[in-house]
C-alpha cells in the first residue's frame, strides 16, 4: 500500500486491476500460503509463519519463495495448514519445528514431506494436493476459495484476483435498477437465516421515500459454534466492502454500517484496515471513480448479545439504545436506522453480490435448487472427523455434507442427529439424512437454515440434554421483553432440567409441546418464534428418549448424571488401580490385582474412572 | 383512512392507529395487561394477541403495537389466539399468583391450573411502571436491567435514584402489587373465585383514609382488620 495514487476513474481502476492480475500471473517465486484466521492463530499459525520466515532466511531462499499470510481456508481440523504453489502441495498440522524441513526439503530439493500430508481418516491414504482431499472435493467454494489466495490486509492483492472489477462494471454501465434486476434474477436470498429475496429487499428500500438511506452489514454472528461470517470478514474483507458499495449504489445509500461483534478482534482489525485502504485508494468516500457517487462505511461494535442479530434490535443497538427488537411493520426498509429507510444484509449475502455482478445472474442461478440459489457456507462442528467451514451448493443432502465432506463420525461411532441453524434450529435424525439442504426443506423438517451452524451428534449424545443446552442459551439470550419468550424459554428449561435429573412427571412432554407452540406463536421476533425448535424437533424425532427419561428414569446415551451409574464389571477388572488413582472422591477401593469396588454413595459420576480404564471394566447403566 | 377486516367485519381506521385502538373503537374486546391508554404501547405481556392474515400463512401479533394496515384480515379470538393467551395467563399466574388482575384474567379465560413451579416473584415485567415513571411522571427513575431470565426492573445500580420523587405512580399502575388477591391456594396457584365479586371485601376504609387512595379495594386492610378483631376476641 505504499505510494499508491488515488484512483480517480473507472479506466484507472480497470488498469490497476489488470496490472495486478498480470503481476500475480508473472510471479516467479513459490508461494507458501499459511492460513492465519482466528482459528489458525489459535492453533499456532503465527509461530509457524515466524519460523518459516526464519528458515527461508537461513537457507537463502528469499528470491525463490514468499510467505503469504491469509485468512481461514476452512479446514480447521488441519490447522495450521500450508499450501505451496505452484507445486500444489498441501501440508497440514504444521508445527514451527517443521519449518526448516519445509524450506530445505520441499522448496530447495523439491521433496514432499510425507508426515505433513493429510491422510484420509477412512482409507488411511495420504493426499498431496488440496483438491484431492475429500473435504474439499464436494464443496463449491465460490466465496471461501478466495480466502486462500489473498492477503486480507492488502487491497492490491484483492485487485489481483479481479477484485473491485464488479464495482467498475456497475459504475460504468449499469443503472441502479439494472443492478437490482440482476440480483433479483439471480435468486439470491438473505443468508442471515430468514431467506428473504435480496433483490426485493433492495427494491423496497430504494423505492421508499426518505433521505438519507442507510445500508447495514450484519456481522453479529452469535450462534454457538458458527463462524462463517467471521471467516469472510477476516479472510476477504474487501469483497464485503465491494458488495456494500454495489448495494449502496443500487439502493441510493451514502452511508453504511458494519455491525460486528467485539469478540471478533481480528475481523474488526481486518475490516478496519480494508476500509482505510479503500478510502486511500478512492474506492470509498466522495465522488467515487469520478461518478458522483459518495459512500462511507462505519464500524459499529456489538457487545455480544445474541438478540442483536435481529435486525430491529441491531438498529437500536447502533443508535445507542438497548438492543431490544421492536414491532415490524414498519420494516427497516421504511423506518430503519435513525427512522430512515435502511437495508440490512448479512456478511455472506453482501459477499455474494460482486460475484453475481461479475459472472451474471444466470451463472449464480444455475447453482442450487429451484427455490434456493447459490452456495451456502456451513460451519461443520461437533462429532465429525473434518471439522471446518464448508461451502456447498444449495440442495446438497445432509448425508453428503456429513459423510463425504465431513468424513463421518470419529471413532467409528453411530450418527445420531444433526442440529442445523444455530441454537434456535432443530435436531434432525438419521431418517432425514437424505434431506436436501435448502430453506424450505429444512423448515418443513422442523429446523431452519439459520445462518449456517451445523452440529453433528453421535450415539453418545442425549437429545434431552441437547435440548437443555440450547434452552439454557436461549433463556440467557432472550431480550426478556415478551413474556412468551422470556418465561417460555425459562419454563421449558426448568421442565427439561427436571427431566434430566430424574424428576420428570407424566404430562411433561405434552406441557413442553404446548408451551413451545405458545412461545413460537406469541413472541415478537425471530428469537422467540424459533426458540421452540430445539424442543419441538427433539420431541418429534426422539420422543422415546424423553419417555425413557421420565418413565424409567434412565438416560439411554449415558449422559444425564442423575440417571446413570458407573459399575465395575468384575470379570473384566484386572485390579490395575488405574481407576482408583484418578477418582477424585476416593470412591473406588481395592488392591493391586484384586477386583476393585465402587462405592456408589461417594460417586459423583464424573466419569474419570470410565476414561481411565483400559480393560472396559467400567460400564454406564 | 385504511379499510381492514376484524372478525369478518369491515372497519375503517385512521392511518397510524393500532389494531387494538380500532377494535376498541368498534367495541370489539381484546384483553390487555401491559397496555394503558395514557402510555406508549409496549407489547410485552402478549395478551392482546390477534391472528392476522388468511389461509395457511397466518400469524399472531400483539394488537397494541401492530399498525392497522389496508386490507389486513384480523381475527381476535381464534383457537390459536385463545390457546396462546391462556398460556400467557398461566405463565403470569405462576409469577404473581397474588395479583387480582391476573387472577381475574385467569377466571375469565378459564385457566384452571398452573402447571409450572410457582415462583411468587410478583413482578411480571410488563413495564407499566417504567413507562408511567418516564412518560407521565417525567421521572425516569426506574428501568429494565439485564436480559433473558435475569431481566428485572430497578433503579440504576440498584440504589435509590435521585430521580425518584416517591410519587407512587409505579405502585399505582402495577397490576401485580396493587390489587391483591388473597385466594390462590398454594397447590394450584389459581383462585377462580371473585371475578364478579366487587368489592372483594365487605368493609373498608374510605378513600381518604387509605394510604393508597384505593378505598380498600385491595383487601389488605380488611384482612388485617379481621385479624385484629380475631386477636381481640381471643383475648
Amino acid at each position: 500500500m505504499k505510494n499508491v495514487k488515488t484512483i480517480k476513474s473507472i479506466k484507472e481502476l480497470e488498469k490497476a486491476i489488470e496490472s495486478q492480475i498480470q503481476a500475480r500471473e508473472s510471479e516467479k517465486k513459490s508461494i507458501l500460503t499459511v492460513s492465519a484466521g482466528t482459528c489458525g492463530q489459535a492453533r499456532g499459525s503465527l509461530k509457524v509463519i515466524k519460523s518459516l520466515e526464519n528458515a527461508i532466511k537461513i537457507e537463502n531462499l528469499e528470491d525463490k519463495v514468499k510467505v503469504k499470510v491469509t485468512g481461514c481456508h476452512g479446514f480447521c481440523e488441519a490447522e495450521p495448514n500450508i499450501m505451496i504453489h505452484p507445486q500444489n502441495i498441501f501440508y497440514q498440522k504444521v508445527q514451527p519445528s517443521d519449518a526448516e524441513d519445509i524450506a530445505y526439503q520441499t522448496i530447495l530439493n523439491n521433496k514432499i514431506i510425507d508426515k505433513l500430508l493429510y491422510s484420509d481418516p477412512i482409507s488411511g491414504k495420504t493426499v498431496t494436493k488440496e483438491n484431492d482431499i475429500k473435504f474439499y472435493k464436494k464443496q463449491k467454494r465460490i466465496l471461501l476459495g478466495d480466502n486462500a489466495l489473498i492477503d486480507p490486509t492488502d487491497i492490491m492483492d484483492y485487485l489481483s484476483i479481479g477484485g473491485y472489477g464488479a464495482l467498475a462494471a456497475v459504475l460504468s454501465h449499469l443503472t441502479p435498477k439494472d443492478v437490482i434486476d440482476t440480483i433479483k434474477k439471480s435468486g439470491l436470498r438473505g443468508r442471515g437465516g430468514a431467506g428473504f429475496p435480496t433483490g426485493k429487499k433492495w427494491e423496497f428500500t430504494r423505492e421508499t421515500l426518505g433521505e438519507p438511506k442507510y445500508i447495514i452489514c450484519n456481522a453479529d454472528e452469535g450462534d454457538p459454534g458458527a463462524y462463517m461470517d467471521r471467516s469472510l470478514l477476516e479472510g476477504n474483507p474487501h469483497r464485503v466492502l465491494e458488495g456494500m458499495l454495489i448495494g449502496a449504489y443500487a439502493i441510493g445509500a451514502r452511508e453504511g454500517y458494519i455491525y460486528v461483534r467485539d469478540e471478533y478482534p481480528l475481523a474488526v482489525k481486518h475490516i478496519s484496515i480494508a476500509i482505510s485502504q479503500a478510502e486511500k485508494l478512492g474506492l470509498l468516500g466522495k465522488n467515487i471513480l469520478g461518478k458522483g457517487f459518495d459512500f462511507q462505511v462505519h464500524i459499529s461494535k456489538g457487545a455480544g448479545a445474541f438478540v442483536c442479530g435481529e435486525e430491529t434490535a441491531l438498529i437500536a443497538s447502533i443508535e445507542g439504545k438497548v438492543g431490544v427488537p421492536r414491532q415490524r411493520p414498519p420494516f427497516p426498509a421504511v423506518k430503519g436506522l435513525w427512522k430512515k429507510p435502511t437495508n440490512i444484509n448479512n456478511v455472506e449475502t453482501w459477499s455474494n453480490i460482486p460475484l453475481i455482478i461479475e459472472n451474471g445472474a444466470e451463472w449464480f442461478s444455475e447453482i442450487g435448487t429451484n427455490g434456493s440459489k447459490g452456495t451456502k457456507i456451513f460451519s461443520l462442528v461437533g462429532k465429525i472427523n473434518n471439522t471446518g467451514l464448508v461451502e456447498v451448493p444449495m440442495g446438497i443432502t445432509l448425508k453428503e455434507i456429513i459423510f463425504d465432506i465431513g468424513g463421518g463420525i470419529p471413532e467409528g461411532k453411530e450418527f445420531k442427529a444433526i442440529q442445523t441453524g444455530g441454537p434456535s434450529g432443530g435436531c434432525l435424525p438419521q431418517e432425514k439424512l437424505d434431506l436436501p439442504v435448502d430453506y424450505e426443506s429444512l423448515t418443513e423438517a422442523g429446523s431452519i437454515m439459520g445462518s449456517g451452524g451445523m452440529i453433528v451428534m453421535d450415539e453418545n449424545t442425549c437429545m434431552v440434554d441437547v435440548a437443555k443446552y440450547f434452552l439454557n442459551f436461549l433463556r440467557d439470550e432472550s431480550c426478556g421483553k415478551c413474556l412468551s419468550c422470556r418465561e417460555g424459554t425459562q419454563r421449558m428449561w426448568e421442565i427439561v432440567t427436571d427431566i434430566t435429573e430424574g424428576k420428570g412427571k407424566k404430562g411433561d412432554i405434552e406441557l413442553l409441546e404446548a408451551l413451545a407452540i405458545a412461545t413460537r406463536d406469541a413472541s415478537l421476533c425471530g428469537l422467540g418464534q424459533t426458540a421452540a425448535n430445539p424442543i419441538l424437533s427433539t420431541i418429534r424425532y426422539f420422543r422415546d428418549e424423553y419417555k425413557t427419561h421420565i418413565k424409567d428414569k434412565k438416560c439411554p446415551a449415558g449422559v444425564c448424571k442423575e440417571l446413570i451409574q458407573y459399575l465395575i464389571i468384575d470379570d473384566n477388572c484386572t485390579g490395575c488401580l488405574a481407576c482408583l488413582k484418578v477418582c477424585p472422591q476416593e470412591a473406588i477401593s481395592g488392591e493391586l490385582k484384586k477386583i476393585h469396588v465402587l462405592d456408589q454413595s461417594k460417586c459423583i459420576k464424573c466419569g474419570a474412572c470410565y476414561e481411565a480404564c483400559n480393560f472396559e471394566a467400567i460400564k454406564i447403566v | 383512512m385504511v379499510t381492514l377486516k376484524i372478525n369478518n367485519l369491515e372497519v375503517k381506521a385512521e392511518e397510524g392507529q393500532t389494531i387494538l385502538e380500532v377494535a376498541k373503537f368498534y367495541g370489539l374486546e381484546i384483553p390487555t395487561l401491559c397496555y394503558n391508554e395514557g402510555l406508549s404501547p409496549y407489547g410485552g405481556c402478549r395478551l392482546c394477541l390477534v391472528e392476522i392474515g388468511e389461509g395457511p400463512k397466518t400469524k399472531l401479533v400483539s394488537s397494541c403495537t401492530y399498525p392497522a394496515e389496508e386490507g389486513l384480515v384480523v381475527h381476535t379470538d381464534t383457537k390459536r389466539v385463545i390457546e396462546a393467551r391462556r398460556m400467557m395467563i398461566e405463565l403470569m399466574l405462576s409469577l404473581a399468583p397474588n395479583s387480582k388482575v391476573i387472577q381475574d384474567l385467569a377466571s375469565k379465560f378459564g385457566v384452571k391450573q398452573v402447571r409450572f413451579k410457582v415462583r411468587n416473584e410478583e413482578c411480571i415485567l410488563c413495564g407499566l411502571c417504567v413507562r408511567m415513571c418516564a412518560e407521565q411522571m417525567d421521572g425516569r427513575a426506574i428501568g429494565f436491567q439485564k436480559r433473558g431470565y435475569k431481566r428485572k426492573i430497578s433503579t440504576p445500580f440498584d440504589i435509590r435514584s435521585e430521580e425518584c420523587r416517591l410519587c407512587g405512580g409505579c405502585i399505582y399502575i402495577c397490576p401485580a402489587c396493587q390489587l391483591r388477591c388473597q385466594g390462590p391456594d398454594a397447590d394450584t396457584a389459581v383462585c377462580n373465585a371473585c371475578l364478579n365479586m366487587d368489592p372483594t371485601c365487605l368493609d373498608y376504609y374510605d378513600e381518604l383514609q387509605c394510604w393508597m387512595y384505593d378505598a380498600g379495594r385491595c383487601g389488605t386492610c380488611v384482612r388485617e382488620k379481621a385479624e385484629e378483631e380475631k386477636a381481640e376476641s381471643m383475648k
